[in-house]
């Protein structure tokens, strides 16, 4: 040591210097070199496992492959929603740099018109950033694989091979199955499922869709793939199938649901048929109605425009969602409870044209004379049912009502049913609180006043009445085939008032022109006409006074009359009568179970008169929609044809929501 | 030596053992380039293959030149690299930014990069030419200090940090095996972790940076930490024995950056794994080893720093740069020497290789003249 600390001044230590401290140099080289082996060998043998795993998930790509979803069969087991083999492009927000450019360089390559850009640009501004935003589906494998091959120039986009939904009968079935969509955030952040997000997945967003999502969801696939750094795909490594979701099975009769749709034609309105053998609904049809292929497929803007802006409300389910005034339809219930309070049918009142209560006049259609309650079904003679609804007091009225199944919600896989309104005194007070009075038992009487009935309600009505059962009505197939217990009341009761209602259509009664063209097959039903506003004298109901304002065809029925076997009701909004209406639909989609071919024939006829078949129909008012609002992009017009259409969208919400505005009214037409 | 009388003893006399050695590590890399390119030579491995054979036969050449001319050259090497470095530091001011190439028509030239060879050069001739007695004196430490600060900051402020330490590194290996006292190197040592802070202040944000995140390269797994992260995951994922030729995913799917140049280790260790990445620690070990003893053998004390010098520089391209790559030190651009894309690394580490045979043959022939 103190030799180092002396100066070194000879060669010789020079040397020896330079000898020590090289071997020190090179000892700390090894060192080093010992060191850097160790961290080698740590990273490469106990950091192993963790480093091959990041490599692992930096080289392989797993994707979820969106699940088939289980299809929606009829009774018969033909599809009603099904799967379609399908490519696809998505963009991801998050990922999507230039929104703008990646949008128009899609819609070139696959000749999106603007419409469908605006609504893409839309929906990637509203969605959150993890949500794929659909830019098209039903790609040919040409055009997907030409978005495949200029991937990287496309930052966002997302091709992918899955299904899409596919609704045979389109618009037909919209309101009875709804549609399937993209999940919204909102799922995704309270499930956080990763498969909420994967392009391509759909959730279903109505009716039966909706309601039995989780049944029909399945188990998604996954699919590993190699990809580069820039998100390139290399090849694909391993696949798992998806397991498809579980069928449902409904009750309906696809060819006879489609039918009904169909038979309705351009009038606003709703069709439902029930089985009386065991509450089966065979069809429910309310139409017009959105095509749910196109609701499924991302909605563009002028599509919604025209559909939220139709007053015929294409976007609600009028079967359990559209309350209407029963109307005459509403007699039967009227006889049922009389007969229970122990009047006679075979009692006459005389018809003189009306019945005076008080200073207040209340009018029939006609003078009909001398009126039994066989002879006043068939007639629809409103002083009969004034009269006697008057004798059998509300309370009894309002427990037929119920015990028919009126002002009932029923336990059906469908979103949201309105119960509507059977009125009775507590109901009033409850209410207005006002005391009931004796007109308002008049106007029940005849279905009229506070009544408020769906169209389901009325077929379930139609259907206790044909069966004499507690007919429940279901909508999946493969219930308890346990009969329905009967009604509380006298089967006897229940037969006269089917055989007033045999009366309705083939005797001297309302609905004659609707009797079925069919040998030894006779419908029975009763007409009804629903006031929508309060005119003077007879011109509400002409054709002369807007279409909102007319008064609503209404129709319940049942055939064959001996031994009922489907019943059926149906509601036509503003289709000024019920035999002229209403009942034509119902005596056609009722032949229709009886002998297609007929029915078929008939409808052809009608829809040749129309204007095509439905999509025919739909398609056309779309250019007629599109042309409309380019014209009213026109500066010279804007002004006019904007307020006309802000107009007719809140007439229509109006004519939806078509409530007698209040007692102020006095509801006493009838058929 | 000269036993096999069927080898002309030129050819025998040539040191075999090094040439095989130096042959084995860049034929090495030539194979991870070929797999780094997806499994073809363009368009790194063959021109890189091609270089090579330039600068081995160069080396040869330099082999042949007498210890004397080094000797001779060392000064003006010195001057002529410093001139070429303020010019480019010129050129670089007035094309405006940062510019570390000479653009000579025919050839790029890194003055930087011949610094780390010059200021060895340089500084063992100084002590070459410093009296014995004076190796404690002021004289021994103020000109080496300021040939080694001049280029330092020149090269500092280009900016370039690792080549900057590199050839701080050169020329305090050189002072050290000069014999200054110990105290400077130590009291030296203290001095730099207490100036530290001070320096990383005055560091380029992106410098700070790359600093910052080699001491937590988490913080930025997708940003300036991604080298690091995915370098050492190409290293760990490699395992003991690699994924096998051809099949790093890491340099294939481009997760690793630069992985034909700085970060060439880590494609090597994800296909060979630890046996290929002790291979090169070895190798070069026993390069730099061999470079030790040449200057242990060497007569004139020009030859002795000078040869142990550079085999010590050899030493640091490779220490920087694996510990660049396996997350011990920060990402400072450091390519690892023979093995890594690119010519001015294996130019400087040929020339080393090439002043450092020269002087073993000098040495040679001097003991056999003895």
């Amino acid at each position: 040591m103190k030799r180092r600390q002396r100066p070194i001044l000879s060669e010789a230590q020079q040397s020896l210097s330079f000898t020590r401290r090289t071997l020190f140099l090179g000892g700390a080289q090894a060192g080093i070199g010992v060191l850097l082996a160790t961290r080698m060998g740590w990273l490469s043998i106990a950091e192993n496992e963790r480093y091959a795993l990041m490599s692992e998930s930096n080289r392989v790509n797993l994707t979820l492959v969106p699940p088939r979803r289980g299809w929606i069969v009829d009774r018969y087991g033909r599809p009603i929603a099904i799967n379609r083999t399908d490519f696809r492009v998505d963009l991801i927000p998050d990922r999507v740099t230039d929104p703008e450019r990646v949008v128009n360089a899609l819609g070139n390559l696959l000749s999106i018109d603007q419409d469908q850009r605006e609504r893409i640009l839309e929906d990637l501004e509203k969605a959150a950033g993890f949500q794929p935003v659909q830019v098209a589906a039903g790609l040919t494998y040409d055009q997907y694989a030409a978005i495949s091959v200029r991937l990287p120039d496309l930052p966002g986009a997302a091709p992918a091979r899955g299904y899409s939904r596919f609704y045979p009968d389109g618009a037909a079935v919209g309101h009875l199955v709804g549609y399937v969509g993209a999940a919204s955030a909102k799922d995704y952040e309270k499930s956080k499922d990763p498969l909420l997000i994967t392009p391509g997945f759909k959730v279903g967003k109505d009716c039966v869709e909706k309601m039995l999502d989780e049944r029909m969801r399945g188990q998604p696939g996954a699919k590993r793939t190699e990809v580069t750094a820039r998100g390139k795909l290399v090849r694909e490594l391993a696949t798992r199938p998806d397991v498809p979701g579980h069928p449902v099975k409904l009750t309906i009769d696809a060819g006879l649901q489609a039918f009904a749709a169909r038979r309705i034609g351009t009038q606003s309105g709703a069709c439902v048929v029930i089985d009386c053998t065991n509450g089966d609904i065979l069809a429910m049809a309310s139409m017009p109605c959105y095509d749910p292929n196109s609701f499924s497929d991302g909605i563009s803007h002028a599509e919604w425009g025209m559909l939220s802006e139709d007053e015929r409300v294409p976007l609600m389910n009028k079967t359990m969602q559209g309350l209407y005034p029963p109307g005459s339809t509403f007699k039967p219930i009227t006889a049922l409870a009389l007969q229970q309070a122990g009047i006679d049918p075979e009692e006459i009142v005389h018809c003189g044209g009306g019945y005076q209560l008080g200073n207040r006049r209340f009018a029939c259609l006609g003078r009909h004379g001398a009126m039994n309650l066989h002879r006043a079904i068939a007639k629809s003679c409103n002083t009969y049912f004034y009269t006697m609804g008057r004798r059998a007091g509300i309370d009894g009225i309002a427990e037929a009502a119920r015990a028919l199944g009126l002002g009932a919600e029923y336990t059906l896989p469908m979103p949201s049913q309105k119960y509507g309104t059977v009125p009775d005194p507590a109901w009033k007070q409850r209410r207005y609180k006002q005391n009931w009075s004796v007109s308002d038992t008049l106007n029940t009487s005849i279905g009229q006043g506070y009544l408020q009935v769906s169209p389901l309600q009325l077929a379930v009505m139609a259907s206790r009445v044909a069966s004499g059962r507690m007919l429940v009505p279901r909508l999946m197939a493969g219930g308890s085939g346990k009969p329905a217990p009967p009604l509380p009341y006298s089967p006897e009761y229940v037969a006269n008032i089917r055989s007033g209602m045999d009366e309705v259509v083939n005797g001297a009664g309302t609905a004659g022109r609707s009797r079925l063209p069919l040998e030894g097959i006779r419908m029975g039903g009763k007409t009804g006409t629903a006031q929508v506003r309060n005119f003077k004298g007879g011109a509400r109901r002409g054709l002369g006074i807007p279409w909102k304002f007319r008064d609503h065809g209404l129709f319940v029925g049942f055939a064959p009359v001996d031994n009922p076997r489907y019943a059926t009701a149906v509601v036509i909004e503003h289709g000024m009568s019920g035999s002229g209406a209403a009942a034509p639909v119902a005596s056609d989609t009722l032949l229709y179970l009886f002998d297609p071919a007929k029915a078929m024939a008939k409808l052809e006829a009608f829809e040749k008169e129309w204007g095509g078949d439905i999509a025919t129909r739909m398609a056309a008012d779309a250019t007629r929609y599109k042309a409309a609002r380019e014209a009213a992009a026109n500066p010279a017009i804007a002004t006019a044809q904007a307020e006309a259409v802000v107009a007719n969208a809140s007439n229509a919400s109006n004519a939806a929501a078509s409530r007698p505005a209040s007692t102020a009214a006095p509801a006493e037409e009838a058929e | 030596m000269t036993g096999n009388s069927l080898v002309p003893a030129p050819l025998a006399r040539l040191p075999w053992k090094l040439l095989l050695l130096v042959l084995g590590i860049t034929g090495f890399g030539l194979i991870v380039l070929y797999s780094a390119a997806g499994g073809h030579l363009k368009p790194w491995a063959f021109s890189q293959g091609l270089r090579f054979c330039m600068f081995f036969v160069m080396a040869l050449v330099l082999a042949r030149v007498p210890e004397r001319a080094w000797k001779a050259a060392a000064f003006p090497l010195y001057i002529g690299v410093l001139i070429l470095l303020i010019l480019v530091e010129m050129l670089g001011f007035v094309g405006g930014g940062s510019q570390r190439w000479l653009d000579l028509g025919f050839i790029r030239i890194q003055p930087s990069e011949m610094m780390k060879l010059a200021i060895v050069l340089a500084l063992a001739r100084y002590y070459d030419l410093l009296p014995v007695g004076q190796i404690r004196s002021w004289s021994a430490m103020w000109p080496p200090a300021l040939a080694i600060g001049v280029p330092l900051v020149l090269v500092m402020i280009q900016p370039d940090l690792g080549t900057s330490l590199m050839i701080a590194a050169g020329g305090l290996t050189v002072m050290f095996l000069a014999g200054l006292p110990l105290w400077i190197f130590i009291g030296g040592g203290l001095a730099l972790a207490a100036a530290v802070p001070i320096a990383f202040s005055m560091l380029h944000e992106y410098q700070q940076n790359r600093v910052l995140i080699f001491l937590d390269p988490e913080s930025d797994p997708l940003g300036a930490g991604y080298h690091i992260s995915q370098s050492k995951i190409a290293i760990g994922s490699g395992g003991i024995f690699g994924k096998g030729f051809l099949n790093g995913s890491q340099s294939h799917l481009d997760y690793l950056p630069e992985g034909h140049t700085d970060f060439v280790f880590a494609t090597m260790a994800e296909e060979w794994g630890l046996m290929g990445g002790l291979f090169i620690i070895v190798a070069f070990i026993m390069l730099v080893r061999w470079g030790l003893r040449v200057g242990q053998r060497a007569q004139s004390r020009f030859a002795r720093l000078t040869a142990a010098a550079l085999a010590t520089t050899i030493f640091f391209y490779v220490a920087i740069n694996l510990m660049m790559v396996m997350g011990l030190a920060p990402v400072v651009g450091i390519p690892l020497p023979l093995f890594s894309f690119g010519g001015s690394a294996m130019m400087t580490v040929m020339i080393c290789i090439g002043i450092m045979m020269s002087i073993e043959r000098s040495s040679q022939r001097r003991s056999n003249f003895d």
